[in-house]
């Protein structure tokens, strides 16, 4: 193994974070604080409670969901496309690294700008409700898995990409709205019957429910079931990233 | 002599349908420069990607150092640096960084020092720390010989070192290509100037339309194919060239001052005596005579056109 290989990318990529430091940190903090602004205090004193949850306290998940897939997807799929766009690829392409660790290089990177931003955002969060955290380690494990999960699709995307339009559209038709629909601002019993049923076909439902078990040991779905969703997305990912490194898809001629 | 790589039957079909390489055999010596002519298209940069790992072959095989590069893709790549065509860096990086993260690409232990001789090698040590977007197109070629040269390859591919590059710049690569020489890297140049492979090379390669026309030591092709040139300067101007010497083919040098004989210097008889014979019966005073040989340019050209033909 080159551990060394992964050891550069990952480090080249995270410089790249620390670049930008200020912008990775302010941004996720001023639409979190305003999240809450809105949803927690102006509306959120208007809605009765959800589960059993004041509704600020309710929604805390899911934002945080929203900004971690958000982030690592951006993350995931920027940290590739842009050596395919100013042709540094060919250096990946030529050295003596395995499609491992080249996904360890780029996508660990890219989970863990999404991991620092989930925890910039749960900090904040902590400012405008009271939060106590059930099962902290699982609450952890989840937010791991949705970085790196999410890390790996965009990983996909940024192959996928041939230009930054491509590199926008999938996060903004697909993802944001799976996740705006899964469940983080509202509990599913509050749906009717049958957009109950369609939502379950929504994946990220499975992991913001399980997200919020964690947090307050309360969810629409059993928690295996959670798991083994988000266990299925990633190995899914990891799957056709194998195959886009043995087929040399959208990478080589 | 071994060779270091070894490549067989490689053919390279682009998705498209287009031929890029049909049926490439080549075996290039450890510690040698080997020269890469031909044509925009011809297939060099098609060839070097494949070596490396850009490119997928369709078929064939290629060794490095008995390494397959694609079962054995990792003995392979490590012996391999590669300079590509293209300008393209990481904008924002430093130059220490970006050749830094080179080296540990390749999975080489962090070496500063190493770092350090390459860039002053390479001039580019007061640059060290300059962001790659704020050299000129001359330092940033060579940042790419220096990212090339940092994990310490055996065998460097220069894809057009010298395209755009000023005449003091390429002075300069082709100082810095004879200093890796006595290091005992083997050096593979693609280039469209011949006057290149003329300068540094050991062998030179042809590529034409996918296909190896010849690979020959440099002044064995220069000698076989050679045809060189007699100009004879005359003492006074003639008006036209006297029908008793039409068999010669003779031209007229400038100023109609001069005529010049072709001949090629393997043949039996080059027939030099003889027209020098024909010259003074007809009257004419020669001043001076001298012969020339014809540049790799010339012997490149007429080659790239027979294939053509």
């Amino acid at each position: 193994m080159n551990a060394g290989a992964i050891w550069a990318i990952y480090r080249f990529e995270m410089a790249r974070f620390f670049r930008t430091m200020t912008q990775s940190f302010i941004s996720p903090v001023i639409s979190t604080s305003l999240y809450f602004v809105i949803f927690g205090t102006a509306i959120g004193s208007r809605i009765e409670e959800v589960d059993g949850l004041s509704y600020g306290a309710f929604i805390v998940p899911g934002l945080i969901m929203l900004s971690v897939i958000q982030q690592a997807i951006s993350n995931g799929s920027f940290g590739i496309y842009f050596p395919k766009f100013i042709g540094t690829i060919y250096e990946l392409l030529s050295a003596p690294v395995n499609f491992l660790e080249i996904v360890a290089g780029y996508v660990g990177a890219a989970a863990t700008k999404a991991l620092f931003i989930g925890l910039v955002i749960l900090g904040t969060a902590a400012f405008f409700v009271d939060l106590s955290i059930a099962h902290p380690v699982a609450m952890i494990a989840f937010l791991l898995l949705t970085c790196l999960s999410f890390s790996l699709l965009g990983f996909i995307i940024g192959i996928w990409a041939g230009n930054f339009e491509q590199l926008q559209i999938v996060p903004l038709l697909i993802v944001t709205p799976l996740v705006f629909l899964g469940g983080a601002f509202y509990s599913l019993s509050m749906l009717p019957p049958i957009w109950q049923t369609i939502t379950l076909f929504n994946p990220v439902v499975y992991l913001i429910s399980g997200f919020r078990w964690a947090f307050f040991d309360q969810a629409d779905l059993p928690i295996l079931l959670s798991l083994f969703a988000i266990t299925g997305f990633t190995a899914g990912c990891l799957g056709f990233v194998w195959w886009i490194f043995r087929t040399g898809w959208r990478l080589r001629d | 002599m071994t060779a270091i790589v070894s490549i067989k039957g490689l053919r390279k079909a682009y998705a498209s349908g287009m031929e890029a390489l049909k049926g490439v055999d080549l075996d290039i010596e450890e510690g040698e420069i080997l020269a890469l002519l031909g044509p925009n298209g011809a297939g060099k940069t098609t060839l070097i990607s494949t070596i490396c790992g850009i490119t997928m072959p369709t078929s064939g095989s290629i060794t490095v150092g008995g390494h397959d590069t694609l079962k054995g893709y990792r003995g392979a790549r490590q012996l391999i640096g590669l300079v590509p065509q293209e300008i393209s860096l990481e904008p924002f990086e430093t130059v220490w960084s970006s050749v830094s993260f080179s080296r540990g690409l390749f999975g080489k232990r962090r070496d500063d020092a190493k770092i350090e001789a390459i860039l002053r090698q390479l001039s580019l040590w007061d640059k060290r720390d300059a962001k790659t977007m704020e050299l000129s197109g001359g330092m940033k070629r060579r940042v790419l010989i220096a990212k090339a040269l940092s994990h310490e390859p055996r065998v460097l591919f220069l894809d057009e070192p010298t395209a755009g590059v000023d005449v003091e710049l390429r002075k300069d690569m082709w100082e810095t290509v004879a200093q890796l020489k006595a290091d005992g890297v083997t050096i593979i140049l693609t280039t469209h100037y011949i006057e290149e492979a003329e300068a540094i090379a050991d062998r030179v390669g042809v590529i034409s339309g996918g296909r190896l026309l010849l690979v020959e030591e440099k002044a064995a092709l220069m000698q076989r194919m050679g045809r060189k040139t007699l100009s004879i300067e005359l003492t006074e101007p003639l008006e036209e060239i006297p029908d008793s010497l039409g068999l010669y083919d003779l031209e007229f040098g400038p100023d109609k001052t001069s005529l010049l004989y072709t001949y090629d210097r393997n043949a039996e008889r080059t027939g030099i005596a003889r027209l020098i014979g024909d010259l003074t019966e007809a009257g004419i005073v020669l001043s001076d005579i001298a012969t020339s040989q014809s540049s790799l340019e010339e012997i490149f050209v007429g080659l790239v056109k027979e294939d053509g033909a």
